[in-house]
């Protein structure tokens, strides 16, 4: 499952006054199972690049393929595409609608015409790799539940259609620190497990640092860097103009090569860092 | 799908002469168009009518292109009126198309109704392009207050308009957003027979619902922590001034509305 963009444009409003451009000549490939990051700031063209990749808007100019379909085409079903790259919209428990958090997460899977036994499979299945007890919650109303279980419930209805791609809008906004961590945790092991391609946008420079192989940063509806973490952290000047910064340990490790340290700057993890300084210090901790 | 076109209630900012009006003068002016409309019976009045509301848009500087766009919503309704009225109206027979005859008073009835609900719209939406919608709650609320006394509630009638017509953008853009979440889990908005269409619309209503009071609750308690009390007492940054110019163009409408009332 790849998704390939050429000379994507895409403008708001076109032909009237208040004409904005959102996206402009953005070529990009995304392969099957890779972990991808996009960063970028506010108003940079994320949101508009991701709705892109399931063909919920289509490109003013230029073409987006999925699986080799071209998605403007007019025999192409955007129904059968959705549900092969699944979306996790920004807060999707504002989008939670059911009676019960069975009706509401087996809600894609029904669209895509599956029997009752084997929504409730899928349900079953989606909860549990968020985290969720089935029995336990399946009868309950979405909205009686706390805000941090609302999100895993609101994430698991896009996953009880097992898509093969699926892209997440900061997913972990709004959401205390364990939550942040056990709902990214709980996507890498999608990933590792099931091989599916994420596609993760974030505001935070260390969650995309630790979990993603691949980092594409936007900017101006452009893709400015697009490369391993790794290379793209090397980028620190162009990322800070850009208002986004570097990880706090990638910075510090800057800030002591700038004292005159010899580390090795290349670094994304407190514990390559703490290695790294060990080493260069000459092996005392 | 496409809510952005939507131009009714929008407002172009501007400075033109009609922008600087007092919301109270052109809110007083459009009821007395709307008063002339009604009252006006003949080709002559209507056509001097139209040219007083040429001579305002003009004044206006709005792009004509866009003032006239402000009639395309109510196409429908227009060409509904104007139909029924020049194929159903009874008298000398002009000439007969297939089932349909069209009469000589009923082409004039068409016709007449159709220049009356053209500068109706046209009027009225000059109203809403030209002044803010605080300004538009501002003028409303102090042309009300005089009925305070007989217990009509000018100050929150004021602000739930305000509020109101704040909201909407926001709510269609709400709208847009969950729709497009439904659509990624393979919701189909478009297609079956109404009763499918109508069950349809319960991913998208329930959870607008919930997000309109959500909205609502945080409103209120965020007005209440900035002092909100009522209109009781309230003092305003910007003050509504009724000044010269104001004078003359309220003078020019009332003598214009007397004059081609009582002589078309």
């Amino acid at each position: 499952m790849s998704i390939r963009l050429e000379n994507v444009s895409y403008r708001y409003l076109e032909d009237t006054p208040m004409e904005t451009t959102a996206l402009a000549e953005v070529n990009l490939e995304i392969g099957e199972g890779e972990f991808v990051g996009i960063i970028g700031p506010t108003g940079s063209g994320k949101s508009t690049l991701i709705q892109h990749f399931n063909g919920l808007l289509l490109p003013t100019s230029g073409k987006v393929w999925v699986d080799g379909v071209d998605l403007a085409h007019k025999d192409t079903q955007l129904r059968i595409i959705r549900q092969k790259v699944g979306m996790v919209f920004q807060y999707p428990e504002h989008q939670l609608f059911g009676e019960t958090v069975l009706e509401d997460v087996g809600f894609g899977p029904q669209n895509g015409g599956l029997p009752a036994e084997e929504v409730e499979q899928r349900v079953r299945r989606a909860l549990a790799y968020v985290g969720l007890d089935f029995e336990e919650l399946k009868d309950q109303s979405p909205f009686e539940l706390s805000g941090g279980q609302k999100r895993r419930v609101a994430i698991a209805g896009v996953l009880a259609m097992e898509p093969s791609v699926l892209i997440l809008d900061e997913p972990t906004a709004g959401l205390d620190p364990k939550g942040r961590e056990e709902i990214l945790d709980e996507i890498c092991a999608l990933h590792k497990e099931r091989g599916i391609t994420v596609i993760l946008v974030s505001h935070s420079m260390e969650d995309v640092a630790r979990l993603v192989d691949r980092l594409i940063v936007m900017d101006k509806g452009r893709v400015v860097l697009d490369g391993t973490p790794v290379e793209v952290f090397r980028e620190a000047d162009t990322l800070r103009e850009l208002g986004l910064g570097l990880p706090q340990v990638t910075e510090l490790m800057h800030e002591l090569k700038a004292k005159g340290l010899a580390v090795n700057t290349d670094i994304l993890t407190v514990e390559a860092a703490e290695e790294e300084i060990a080493r260069v210090m000459g092996g005392q901790r | 799908m496409r809510f952005r076109n939507l131009t009714i209630g929008q407002h172009i900012p501007g400075d033109s002469p009609i922008h600087r009006l007092d919301p109270r003068t052109k809110i007083l002016g459009t009821a007395l168009l709307i008063v002339l409309l009604f009252s006006v019976d003949g080709f002559i009045g209507y056509a001097l009518v139209a040219l007083a509301v040429a001579a305002v848009i003009h004044l206006s500087e709005l792009p004509w292109r866009f003032v006239i766009r402000g009639l395309r919503p109510l196409m429908v309704i227009l060409l509904l009126t104007v139909g029924l009225n020049v194929f159903l109206t009874e008298g000398e027979v002009l000439f007969r198309l297939w089932f349909l005859t069209v009469t000589r008073e009923g082409l004039v009835r068409g016709l007449m109704m159709g220049t009356r609900l053209i500068l109706l719209i046209l009027g009225t939406s000059l109203l809403t392009l030209t002044t803010s919608p605080i300004q538009l709650t501002d003028g409303i609320e102090t042309l009300l207050n005089p009925f305070r006394r007989i217990g009509v509630p000018a100050h929150e009638l004021a602000m739930m308009m305000t509020i109101a017509l704040r909201f909407i953008p926001t709510l269609l853009e709400e709208t847009e957003k969950i729709m497009k979440a439904q659509m990624a889990r393979g919701a189909d908005f478009q297609s079956g027979g109404l009763m499918q269409r109508a069950k349809s619309l319960i991913p998208l209503l329930v959870p607008l619902f919930v997000s309109a009071f959500r909205r609502a609750d945080e409103l209120a308690i965020a007005m209440e922590a900035r002092g909100y009390r009522g209109g009781q007492g309230r003092t305003k940054f910007r003050e509504l001034r009724f000044g010269r110019i104001d004078a003359v163009a309220m003078v020019l409408s009332v003598a214009f509305t007397v004059l081609v009332g009582v002589l078309f």
